[in-house]
């Protein structure tokens, strides 16, 4: 492109997100000014379909063959208008985005400064786009297969849509049966369905699917590759019982030389026991038994034996299994892999893990279902049916000492346990809550509802859950004392037992996975959708999901509604068949090139080879994924990065400052 | 009254390097939650801040920047695996090349500020403004 540089500037209102602190007129008339501008406009709104067609118009009216937009972040709209850019008729890359909103007219109080930084920002561009190259974006085919990662109900749901629209999936689930947190529960409201009912369907359709290949008892320990293109490493951990044999008989389990079951079930929270070899729960998909082997006498201590090997009519129990890695490849990657439940050890003055009828919400679903440890009727630690219960909400959320943040299924789940422990028990039931947050299709009846049936609600935050008696009425019960806001006094309410109704927290290695992926995380540690209204579901990483809570704290409604969506996305890009690649690669001059060979260990991704006849480096630029971080290591300034060269680079720093 | 206090206030002239993915992201958050910082800061956009070559910050200084600022992802976070320990890595050696040349060390600095990491956009920048305004204006202009 030896044509003199003709830049058209469009510097956008945004209404009044950017006019209101920038004087854009003034902007403008400056940004005229510039070396190569030949056109500069305001516009209310550029990215609408007039303030587009502005740019349009001036392309074929005035000749411009580049184009400048201040208005937000290029992270926003950089790709609406380079599409407007080559609607135009020009290289979408002969445009350059400066942002004056989230950089410049929302983090300044001073009008004449933000206008001053805005003009400053609007030089660098224009000085920058004036070197801009054309430049050709790449497309890659999309592989159709789907990695799921996480297969409780959200990673189930979006692999079954997947699957069920003929796409392969692989669903990859840490613990030895798919079915997440919701197969813990007895009930699920506002309807009180039972979850198992609803649940075990789309288990068995996961493991019948012809579509699905399901890797329990597994975990992605790598991922490489990009959109469309991703290779991943699963790590199949042993389970000593070989898949494709046992048929799920279970005798193994019987014939364990411990007669007892003695080890606490992770599944039951701890609170029922296991054998060294066992399925986590009756309705585990797969039905296979996983032996422990920090359990088992043979695996511990290669002494045992081994009564379930012979035991097994198949022949299906290997315990010389080792893990096994294999890969797969994948176009994208839907990532559900749930949350965690607030420690309650965090708030030592509710009596958790000391007084032993305090237990936490999670542990109160096993109490309650059918197939836990007490077959759904809660009882105490001494076996005995307890005649009154406190339900305190809120506990490690709203809380500025541990979690800020709501966690949005509290309020809800606790008036179900409420309603399971009235049905189960017969127990006066009280709940303690900060705010009653019930917003959502039938949840605000399921309140009204749970208050005619006369549960107690005592609006106040629990102070503390004591042993200790002041009254003879209290010896031997769990007294709650609790500040009730609505009453104005403080109560002492003696329970038989305590549910702490605890938050939800991203899981312990979801900063791992995070890396592995590399998505970003709030805050508080739950990845980060590339938008929160517009693309809820879409990460920073092309090609890779998120759904369920790993987004965030929610209901199984949300859990589902965003794996509905996540599916929905990796099928556009499947059908679609192919993504763009930006095309930021660096490129290796080969006359300048020494053939030092210093910038082939740089390279993160093993992009760069040496041409050994012309003894120069050379980018396979598939492999290439355009950080740079070769650019500034070559010692003779042979290799340069396309749209980010190091004279255009330079350019936008002199601009900015000029 | 207040406009002659300010107009004795040296208002330093301070360029951000920042990485796409992390610090770039932290500063559209600041935006978007209307958080607001000194406004002697022109940030570039880089894909990563492995990709700052140590002649873009004497390019800075050269055309007038009292202080430069290099944003990435925290160490473990590159979206690129590693490229910030590259950054790390030329940052101390670049540091140590300016004091030769008679420019102060902390007119040069690197911070790692995540996507999530709005306030710290907020008070790095701050806190480089004030800093840098105390050091004076550098003055390095060559050619």
């Amino acid at each position: 492109m030896t044509d003199p540089p003709r830049i058209g500037v469009y510097v956008c209102d945004c209404g009044f997100n950017i006019l209101g602190t920038v004087d854009v007129p003034e902007v403008v008339r400056y940004a005229a000014t510039l070396e190569g501008v030949v056109a500069a406009r305001e516009y209310k709104f550029m990215c609408s379909d007039p303030g587009q067609e502005l740019i349009k118009k001036d392309v074929r009216e005035l000749g411009l063959n580049r184009i400048v937009v201040a208005s937000c972040s290029p992270w926003l709209h950089e790709r609406t208008f380079r599409k407007t850019t080559a609607d135009a008729g020009l290289n979408p890359f002969l445009f350059h985005m400066v942002n004056i909103r989230e950089g410049v007219s929302w983090v300044t109080a001073d009008k004449a400064a933000a206008t001053e930084k805005a003009k400053a920002l609007i030089r660098g561009g224009v000085r920058r786009v004036a070197l801009q190259e054309p430049l050709e974006v790449r497309h890659e085919p999309v592989n159709p297969d789907v990695l799921v990662l996480g297969g409780g109900i959200a990673g189930i749901h979006a692999a079954l849509t997947l699957a069920n629209a003929g796409k392969k999936v692989i669903l990859v689930e840490r613990e030895p049966s798919i079915g997440g947190n919701m197969a813990r529960f007895d009930k699920t409201f506002p309807t009180l369905d039972c979850s198992s009912c609803i649940l075990t369907p789309k288990m068995t359709a996961v493991k019948d699917h012809p579509n699905i290949t399901l890797y329990t008892h597994s975990e992605v320990v790598q991922v490489d590759g990009y959109v469309g293109n991703f290779e991943v490493t699963v790590e199949r951990k042993p389970r000593y019982v070989r898949e494709d044999l046992c048929n799920g008989c279970l005798e193994c389990i019987e014939a364990c030389v411990y007669r007892d079951r003695r080890f606490a079930n992770a599944f039951d929270l701890g609170l029922a026991k296991r054998k060294p070899i066992y399925v986590p729960f009756p309705q585990s998909v797969p039905l296979k038994p996983v032996i422990d082997s920090h359990d088992c006498l043979y695996l511990k201590l290669g002494k045992c034996k081994q009564t379930c090997v012979d035991a097994c009519p198949r022949d299906a129990i290997d315990l010389t299994m080792t893990p096994q890695r294999l890969t797969v490849q994948v176009g994208t990657i839907i990532v559900a892999t749930g949350f965690k439940t607030f420690d309650a050890r965090r708030k030592p003055q509710y009596g958790y893990g000391v007084l032993p009828n305090v237990v936490t919400a999670l542990e109160a679903e096993r109490l309650l279902s059918p197939t836990g440890p007490t077959e759904g009727v809660p009882r105490l630690k001494d076996g005995s049916v307890p005649q009154s219960v406190g339900i305190i909400h809120c506990v490690g959320s709203r809380d500025t000492n541990t979690n800020a943040y709501c966690s949005k299924v509290c309020c809800m789940y606790s008036l179900k346990l409420a309603h399971l422990v009235k049905e189960r028990t017969g127990a006066e039931v009280y709940n303690f809550y900060i705010d009653m947050r019930t917003p959502g299709k039938g949840y605000e009846e399921f309140y009204k509802k749970l208050l005619e049936e006369g549960a107690h609600l005592i609006r106040g935050r629990v102070a503390e859950v004591t042993n200790a008696p002041l009254s003879k009425g209290e010896r031997g019960k769990i007294v709650i004392r609790v500040e009730d806001t609505l009453a104005g006094f403080v109560r002492r309410i003696p329970v038989d037992m305590v549910v702490l109704s605890v938050g939800m927290e991203p899981q312990a290695d979801a900063p791992e996975v995070r890396r592995m992926l590399t998505l970003s995380c709030g805050s508080e540690g739950f990845f980060t959708e590339l938008h929160p209204k517009l693309a809820p579901v879409s990460t920073a990483t092309d090609g890779i999901f998120i759904a369920g809570a790993c987004q965030g704290p929610k209901d199984i409604p949300d859990s589902v509604a965003q794996a509905g969506a996540a599916a929905a996305e990796a099928l556009a890009l499947i059908d679609r068949g192919s993504v763009e690649v930006q095309p930021y690669a660096a490129v290796v001059e080969e006359s300048l090139c020494s053939g030092c060979q210093m910038c082939l260990g740089l390279c993160p991704y093993g992009a760069i080879e040496f041409d050994r006849e012309k003894k120069v480096a050379r980018i396979t630029e598939v492999k290439c994924k355009g950080c740079g971080v070769c650019v500034v290591g070559c010692p003779s300034a042979a290799i340069d990065q396309r749209h980010f060269r190091t004279k255009v680079l330079l350019e936008e720093i002199a601009g900015v400052l000029a | 009254m207040q406009a002659t206090v300010q107009e004795t206030r040296f208002e330093p002239n301070i360029v951000a390097l920042f990485c796409n993915w992390c610090t770039y992201a932290a500063a559209d958050l600041a935006g978007i939650s209307r958080m607001k910082y000194a406004p002697n800061v022109r940030v570039v956009r880089v894909m990563c801040s492995g990709r700052v070559d140590p002649s873009f910050v004497l390019e800075a200084f050269r055309s007038g920047a009292d202080g430069v600022l290099i944003g990435g992802c925290h160490p473990g976070d590159c979206h690129y695996k590693e490229g910030n320990y590259k950054a790390m890595r030329r940052f101390v050696l670049l540091r140590q090349v300016l004091e030769d040349f008679g420019i102060e060390p902390d007119r040069l600095r690197l911070e790692w500020i995540s996507a999530s990491e709005a306030d710290k956009v907020r008070s790095v920048v701050n806190r480089m403004v004030e800093d840098v305004r105390k050091l004076g204006a550098l003055h390095w202009r060559v050619g």
